[in-house]
């Protein structure tokens, strides 16, 4: 019964085609991809980049000397009242969806029969379905001084409110857009969640608030970071809803960096420069997303 | 009032009871998962609910620790009644099957959450849970964190969070289950010289036979929702209420009969393979004659040997000639299959003491008395 042992080892491959074979396959796998990248995101913001160093740089000029005159333009309040702005409507919108979305998300999760778990979701993604242009825009109709929310305000005798073209209007328009985002990653982190360490909690001594503050919150703490994140970098360029709904006092970074380009001022060497540190921001948020964040409710 | 004047009575027996199960019913979406509990734990004894996957013995602990409410009956604990009394203000800790260790907590933490919780002084929280974590040998593991720990060590972080709260019971639910065997015959030890230190109630939940009947003081075995059998290791071997329990705990050979004339004690009963046999009646059991029983016969307690003339003379009431089928040599002992000429196949364990083996295939004599021959209840 002594046959020969068939040599299962691969044949081997000259050593020169080694480094060959192992660039090769990446190569052609992420060529498409990564020219896509290359062309359309990475060589524009490289543009953009040269233009934020060349002061005062519009459509038709030659590439004057480079400087840093655009960045320390943007000290000057005007523009840092823009970002500031940017931000407080960036940050409140995440507090607010934050603060509303992990009741909802947390209900659906642990309290709701199971069975209607995923139609409650469905409900929430509802809203998605359509143009978020066309929800500012029924935001405008609600929130228009002779609009829904006053004429019922009116009917139960309350003062009527002059939200719209101001900050208030563009909290209650953005918390709206994003509010599904921030439940459906909430609901995936607080769904995944041990009921048993709830149960050890209670076995401890723990009061069901105890156990909420102690083990329900710590746990889902990477879920919390990645919904606010995620929100976060969403709402720092929002465009639609600001424009919409809070008219000429509410000018956001986005608004800003479309005047420069497309307004009256055409400064795009400012524009640029403003873009870079939007760019900045948002990529500074993205990496506290992927360090911090739930990778799997993303 | 009447009624805590009745359980006065009850405990006259001068042991103090720390759980009490009283007539307990658990229905699950209309099926019944725990029927007509009634249980007495003693202060300080090591408790084990024993019996086969879903026969109800880990929601039985559940309703202890209060995870559960019992659809009916009532569960007391040191007398009090736990009716609407939620898990976190019962004076019981779990040592969860899985540990259920908080995973953002340091081992330290874990074991000061219940003391924190109960607004323990700073000194004492420490002096206690340095105490806890050194009766389990994981006082150099105190900042490490649940996801850097084997699973014997979070076993033993998860006794000494339990531990640690000096509860009146401490309810173990399947706790070495999830560890290897070596480890786990190591655990076993620990568990019992831990319980013989602290002189805490145990009550432990497990399928193992073998872990109830090392560890426990009084077993509980379970079977599809109700208690069969409560009792020491050894009265629930030696003695079993039921066939199920003679089958469950260790290895038996069951064999249905049909009770005849008694003689004394002992009672001869005919297998319906014609089979005489001399068998002892379960205490229970009313010895009327043509009622159907079920046999139990363990198989170290027959004797086996050669079927040779000098042989024939054996004073036992269970003597039988037949022919040895199969030998499992294992070190210590051996496992015989012995076939009878009425068919039944017997098996008999005899421990090693000489190096002579019997060989398949030879004629062969067993023997056991009438007392090791119990008549069980079908």
């Amino acid at each position: 019964m002594t046959t020969i042992s068939p040599n299962l080892a691969e044949p081997p491959v000259p050593s020169w085609q080694r480094p060959f074979k192992k660039l090769l396959q990446p190569t052609i796998l992420l060529a498409p991809a990564g020219l896509w990248l290359l062309l359309l995101l990475v060589f524009p913001t490289l543009l953009i980049l040269e233009l934020s160093l060349i002061p005062g740089a519009r459509l038709g000029n030659p590439p004057g000397p480079y400087g840093l005159g655009n960045y320390i333009e943007l000290f000057k309040p005007v523009y840092l009242q823009v970002i500031w702005r940017s931000l407080y409507f960036a940050l409140g919108t995440t507090i607010v969806c934050l603060l509303l979305g992990f009741p909802v998300a947390y209900w659906i999760a642990l309290k709701a029969p199971s069975r209607w778990r995923n139609l409650l979701l469905v409900g929430f993604i509802l809203p998605l379905w359509t143009s978020s242009l066309l929800r500012a825009y029924a935001w405008i109709t609600i929130l228009r001084s002779s609009g829904l929310l006053n004429s019922m305000l009116g009917f139960f005798g309350l003062p009527g409110q002059d939200w719209l073209n101001r900050a208030p209007a563009v909290f209650i328009g953005m918390s709206y857009s994003y509010l599904p985002y921030m439940v459906l990653i909430l609901y995936a982190s607080l769904e995944k969640l041990d009921r048993r360490l709830l149960e050890a909690a209670a076995d401890l001594g723990a009061t069901p608030q105890q156990s909420f503050w102690r083990v329900t919150v710590p746990q889902t703490l990477p879920g919390i970071a990645a919904g606010g994140l995620l929100v976060l970098i969403a709402t720092l360029g929002e465009f639609a809803v600001p424009e919409l709904l809070g008219g000429a006092s509410s000018m956001t970074v986005s608004r800003l960096i479309y005047n420069q380009f497309l307004g009256a001022t055409r400064n795009w060497g400012l524009g640029s420069s403003i873009s870079m540190i939007l760019i900045l921001g948002v990529s500074i948020s993205i990496a506290l997303l992927l360090k911090y964040g739930d990778r799997d409710a993303i | 009032m009447s009624q805590t004047v009745i359980r006065r009575d009850v405990a006259e027996t001068d042991t103090m009871l720390d759980v009490e199960m009283r007539k307990v019913f658990k229905v699950y979406n209309g099926e019944t998962a725990v029927r007509n509990i009634d249980l007495d734990i003693r202060q300080g004894e090591f408790f084990s609910i024993l019996g086969p996957s879903g026969c109800g013995k880990t929601t039985t602990l559940r309703m202890i620790a209060g995870f559960e409410e019992p659809t009916g009956g009532e569960v007391l604990i040191r007398g009090q009644s736990m009716a609407n009394v939620p898990p976190y203000k019962r004076p019981v800790n779990t040592v969860f099957q899985s540990y259920a260790l908080f995973g953002h907590m340091s081992v330290w933490d874990n074991v000061a959450f219940g003391l924190r919780l109960k607004d323990c002084p700073k000194s004492e929280l420490q002096q206690r849970v340095g105490e806890a974590l050194q009766l389990v040998k994981m006082d150099s593991f105190a900042r490490r964190f649940p996801a850097q720990l084997s699973g014997g060590q979070q076993q033993r972080v998860a006794l000494a969070r339990a531990l640690v709260n000096r509860p009146t019971v401490v309810l173990l639910d399947e706790p070495l289950g999830a560890l290897d065997l070596k480890l786990r015959k190591e655990m076993q030890l620990e568990l019992t010289s831990l319980h013989r230190d602290l002189g805490v109630t145990f009550v432990m939940v497990t399928h193992d036979q073998e872990e109830a009947l090392s560890l426990s003081d009084r077993i509980a075995v379970m079977n599809i929702g109700k208690i069969e059998q409560i009792g020491t290791p050894s009265e629930i071997y030696e003695q079993p209420c039921t066939a199920f329990i003679a089958d469950f705990i260790g290895d038996t050979n069951l064999m249905q009969a049909e009770l005849q004339t008694s003689q004394g004690e002992t009672v001869e009963a005919i297998t319906p393979s014609g089979l005489r046999l001399w068998v002892k009646p379960q205490a229970s059991l009313q010895a009327d004659p043509a009622r159907e029983v079920r046999v139990s016969i363990r198989p170290e307690k027959i004797r086996i040997g050669e079927a040779t003339a000098a042989s024939q003379s054996v004073d036992q009431a269970n003597c039988y000639e037949g022919t040895l089928k199969h030998a499992m040599y294992l070190g210590t002992h051996t496992h015989y299959q012995v076939e009878l000429p009425s068919g039944d196949m017997i098996t008999v364990f005899q421990t090693n003491r000489s190096s002579e083996q019997l060989q398949p295939g030879m004629p062969v004599q067993i023997y056991w008395s009438a007392s090791d021959s119990l008549a069980l209840p079908v």
